[in-house]
């Protein structure tokens, strides 16, 4: 048996380091210190054995040099190919993925879209006051969930980095720190709060926008009651957010894809901007899949743009609401589908979904999932973190480099990627000597 | 390859205006070679520059880039045979960054500050930029391992911690920024001078910057520390300037170089008490600077349009933010530093922003020796490096400052001294202080010069400098500077008249020093204790591994001990 010491787990965007997991005959048998969604991804499940091509409605098993090649078809086939996904990948993989959208002509982009796309455009208006999650550790006492669970969505987080752990000027925990959590409805995460303030669906934005008036000399001209909570309420939010010595706001999708979206976030941004002035205070968005920060950061120094990239013009083109995955498909105007490290079947719009399925679609993904279903290529990869190495960058923007723990037979996403821009070239330039003779 | 006839420039060589071919073989200058060859008849041939101070890779530009998309649609460039497409003015993604530096002549740049807990971000970056050779300075000035070494004056413990932090962060130098001002930070709060006390750790800016001082030159290491001063930015620092330089004259330098250089002074030379009052300091500086030997510069020029100040001073960006109103990002990372980034335009019409730009340009002209001036525009916070040509032909010619100036408000001839400042640069000053002087102070033997045996990374501009008076011909130096004839890099021609032919990979420099044992084992019981309690990260995780460095160039540095105790791979 191999006892590997310090695993970083490849499931969400905590990006735990402190892993031991326990290998046997080439099989990992135990995962120690993480939570149960990290240890169910680490010990494995249902794999799609081999690549496989939709001939006559069904898949049929194929060869790999086979599925790269009829990939490369569709892509090159396709006016307008988008590529989708990046976010349970590593950022070689994601490099790739850029340089085949290149070469292709088509549009990138990732999950965020249907996930904190909305904050990345809500830092485009105002820039975002943050922190390392260490420094939060060391420094926090006082920490804001705002639309977000991490009792079920980062079980860890907590624990290692904001409400219940000790750090160097935190060094009585849970005990000399008071938490607030905000949300529209009790969670397991609000059951850990000193305060709970319950808000109406749909009020985010004005709920931050009367704690900025209150935070600004302006509450004598608020109603009573703000988004189902009562004004004095909130100036009492307002005193305890100025008392902190540290405070650390994070938010998920309950502030990203509620009514408002990216304007909830600008405000967001804006009030802690506005905190700075009174004492410290840090803002961070709860990143899901352990590698969605990492294709935002590859985007950006590659394309200058962090998402929603189309190529077709030979160089980057940016414009969330035109360029977006749901944009294009909801327009009609993709013809093929490259997914990779996601699942669009079961997270974008039905209308959207069903496109999808018109369009030939290609699956990179070590698992099964509804996607598979509607896709015409399927090329099996191995799972980053467990049977490949590479680079992630956790939801602060620290990257780590997850590791390689059993062997696999499966490639790589970074290699199937590579290996579908060797076919396109070798492809293209038959088409070239073709069209030539 | 041999260049045939072109008047060159070497000033480390004391070679000024010579015609002289120049011979290349296996990517260095030799006696005599065979091949292609170029013809340069009557054009200027420098070194390829290099850029001692840039922010061209890691977490800060990346921020840059994401919270601007309005300039990364600037600057937009497709897919070439050979190049990827670039984007960016301000903030350009990895490929223009090379390619824009190989067009301007330029085969060395050096990113000018990077934290060891990001710094694989940094080399992550590094790797993307094409063509030029690179390198990343390592920041110390506010990291919990230096403060407490410091106040406990334990310099060889400190020493030991550079060594590590070094190959941690596969980094080449020392940079300080705003010492004591990042840990202040973490609760909101700045350093106000650099007897100020560091809240929580009982020292000043002054210890951990002659600390950090004295281990840069107990190691020997290529470069000296590289000091971002405390209240950078504000009216009346010049102060601090010299207060700090004070400092530092009593350290003996380890090597053949400044034992300070000072980052960007233009954003250090400022007079007055408020923005109302304020005005140049910089003859003050620059008679300093004559008057000692042990500090060199860089000029951190700014110039009129737009930029986007990204820096490790972290209030400083705060204060930016609050004076433009402009969108604010900020990055606090734990245990070592803090960051922020702001956007800005500087304003030909803005009194401040007319008495900046001639702060810089009064640096660089009335300090008499131009090796101790570096000229950057602290890209891109002062302005793009792509408006080097700018710069250059302003310090070249009177008329054209005077040109300028008359466009400017009237007070900047009262708070300046540059109208009446009359020195024109000549090609010898300018190859100083964008080849030879930024290698040297940076410690690279083989760049900025054209020695038998140096890097052969050779710029040839097409402009005969026995024809042309830079004075007045300045639009010319400026269109000439702007893009080369040829830029050469490791023997390879890179870019013909602005088009780039091929995109070589660069290597990237680090330092490995070398520490005694005892130290290191001392230090590691430091560091163990941090990461089990402090860090989000565990110290097995920490280090940037080989995979982010595919082309490394180690330069080796330490102390001089018996072989038997010498560390030569830290854990």
């Amino acid at each position: 048996m191999i006892v590997h010491e310090d695993v970083i787990c490849s499931f969400c965007g905590c990006l735990c380091d402190d892993l031991t997991v326990e290998v046997e005959d080439n099989q990992v048998k135990r995962v120690k210190h993480s939570c149960r969604l990290g240890a169910s991804k680490l010990m494995g499940h249902d794999r799609i054995k081999t690549p496989m091509i939709r001939q006559n409605g069904e898949l049929t098993e194929v060869s790999y040099q086979e599925a790269y090649d009829k990939a490369a078809e569709i892509l090159l086939r396709a006016k307008h190919p988008l590529l989708y996904g990046w976010a349970s990948t590593v950022c070689e993989a994601q490099k790739k993925g850029i340089l085949l959208a290149e070469e292709v002509g088509g549009i990138l982009d990732s999950t965020a879209t249907v996930c904190h796309g909305p904050s990345v455009i809500g830092i485009e208006e105002k820039g975002l006051a943050g922190a390392t999650l260490g420094q939060v550790k060391n420094r926090a006492d006082l920490l804001v969930f705002w639309g977000c669970n991490p009792a079920e969505a980062h079980p860890r987080h907590t624990l290692r980095y904001s409400s219940n752990v000790c750090g160097k000027f935190t060094s009585e925990g849970r005990k000399c720190k008071k938490v607030i959590v905000v949300d529209v409805r009790e969670t397991r995460t609000s059951k850990n709060a000193d305060k709970f303030i319950r808000l109406k669906p749909g009020s985010d934005y004005e709920v931050i926008s009367a704690l900025r008036m209150i935070l600004s000399g302006k509450a004598e001209i608020l109603p009573d009651e703000i988004g189902g909570v009562s004004k004095a309420e909130l100036i009492s939010l307002v005193e305890l957010l100025k008392s902190a010595k540290f405070g650390a706001l994070f938010f998920g999708l309950g502030v990203t894809h509620s009514r408002g979206r990216y304007k909830n976030i600008d405000n967001a941004l804006s009030l802690i901007a506005e905190l700075n002035a009174q004492t410290k205070f840090i803002i961070q968005p709860m990143r899901g899949h352990y590698n969605v920060a990492g294709i935002g950061q590859v985007a950006a120094w590659e394309t200058g743009f962090p998402m929603a990239i189309d190529f077709s013009r030979g160089m980057p083109y940016f414009n969330p609401g035109e360029t977006a995955a749901c944009d294009v498909l909801a327009r009609q105007d993709t013809d093929a589908a490259l997914v990779i490290a996601a699942d669009p079947a079961s997270n974008f719009p039905r209308s959207v979904v069903e496109y999808l399925a018109k369009i030939p679609v290609i699956q990179i993904d070590p698992h099964e999932n509804p996607t598979t279903f509607l896709a015409d290529v399927v090329i099996p990869s191995a799972v980053a973190g467990i049977e490949a190495e590479g680079t992630a960058y956790r939801m602060d923007g620290m990257s780590l480099r997850v590791k390689k723990i059993v062997e696999s037979s499966y490639p790589s996403d970074e290699e199937v990627v590579h290996n579908i821009i060797a076919s396109v070239r070798r492809l293209r330039s038959n088409v070239i000597v073709e069209g030539g003779t | 390859m041999i260049i045939r006839g072109g008047i060159i420039y070497d000033p480390t060589n004391g070679i000024f205006g010579e015609e002289m071919d120049l011979c290349i073989e296996k990517g260095r200058v030799v006696e005599d070679a065979k091949g292609e060859e170029i013809d340069a008849r009557g054009l200027l041939v420098m070194p390829g520059g290099v850029d001692a101070h840039s922010h061209i890779a890691g977490g800060k530009v990346n921020t840059g880039r994401i919270m601007r998309p309005d300039d990364s649609r600037s600057g937009v460039e497709p897919r070439t045979r050979v190049c990827r497409p670039s984007t960016g003015y301000t903030v350009p993604n990895c490929y223009a960054i090379g390619y824009r530096y190989a067009k301007l002549g330029y085969t060395t740049a050096f990113e000018a500050a990077t934290p060891i807990i990001s710094a694989r971000h940094t080399h992550e970056e590094l790797e993307e930029i094409p063509i030029v050779d690179k390198g990343a300075l390592t920041l110390f000035g506010n990291n919990w391992q230096v403060m407490e070494s410091v106040r406990d004056k334990d310099i060889a413990k400190l020493s030991a911690f550079i060594a590590w932090g070094l190959r941690a962060a596969r980094g080449y130098g020392v940079k300080i920024v705003n010492p004591g001002g990042g840990e202040a930070w973490g609760f909101g709060s700045n350093v106000k001078g650099i007897h100020d006390t560091v809240p929580n750790f009982d020292i000043t800016p002054a210890d951990i910057i002659r600390g950090l001082a004295q281990a840069n030159e107990m190691l020997r290491l290529p470069h000296s520390i590289h000091l971002h001063f405390n209240n950078l930015g504000k009216p009346g620092n010049y102060a601090t300037a010299i207060e700090t330089l004070e400092l530092l004259k009593d350290i003996k330098p380890s090597r053949m170089r400044q034992v300070v250089h000072v980052a960007h002074m233009q954003f250090s030379a400022y007079g007055g008490t408020s923005w109302r009052d304020f005005e140049s300091k910089a003859p003050a500086i620059a008679d300093y600077m004559n008057q000692n030997s042990h500090a060199t510069m860089d000029m951190g020029q700014l110039l009129f349009g737009s930029a986007t100040t990204m820096t490790a001073d972290a209030p400083l960006e705060y204060s930016n933010a609050r004076l433009t109103h402009n969108k604010w990002s900020n990055l606090d990372l734990e245990l070592e530093e803090a960051s922020g980034v702001v956007p800005m335009i500087y304003f030909r019409k803005a009194l401040v922003n007319a008495i900046q730009w001639a702060i810089g340009l009064e640096l660089a002209l009335l300090t008499k020796d131009s090796w101790k001036v570096l000229m950057t525009t602290d890209h891109p916070n002062g302005s793009p490096f792509v408006n080097y040509p700018e710069v250059i032909s302003l310090l070249m010619s009177k008329p054209k400052r005077d040109a300028e100036m008359a466009t400017l408000h009237e007070q900047v001839s009262k708070r300046t001294v540059l109208a009446n400042v009359d020195r024109e640069l000549d090609w010898g000053d300018i190859t100083v202080m964008t080849r030879a002087a930024p290698a040297r102070v940076l410690g690279l033997e083989d760049k900025g010069h054209l020695g038998i045996g140096a890097d052969a990374d050779i710029a040839i501009y097409d402009l005969k400098p026995e024809d042309v008076d830079p004075s007045m011909d300045y639009q010319l130096v400026k269109k000439a500077m702007a893009t080369t004839k040829y830029t050469i890099k490791s023997g390879l021609i890179v870019a013909k008249q602005g088009e780039i032919l091929a995109v070589p990979e660069g290597r990237t420099y680090w330092v490995d020093a070398s520490v005694p044992k005892a130290d290191m084992d001392r230090l590691m019981i430091d560091l163990n204790e941090k990461f089990e309690k402090y860090y989000s990260i565990r110290l097995s995780n920490y280090m940037v591994q080989d995979a982010y460095i595919p082309n490394p160039a180690v330069i080796k540095a330490g102390l001089e001990l018996e072989s038997g105790s010498l560390v030569k791979e830290v854990a």
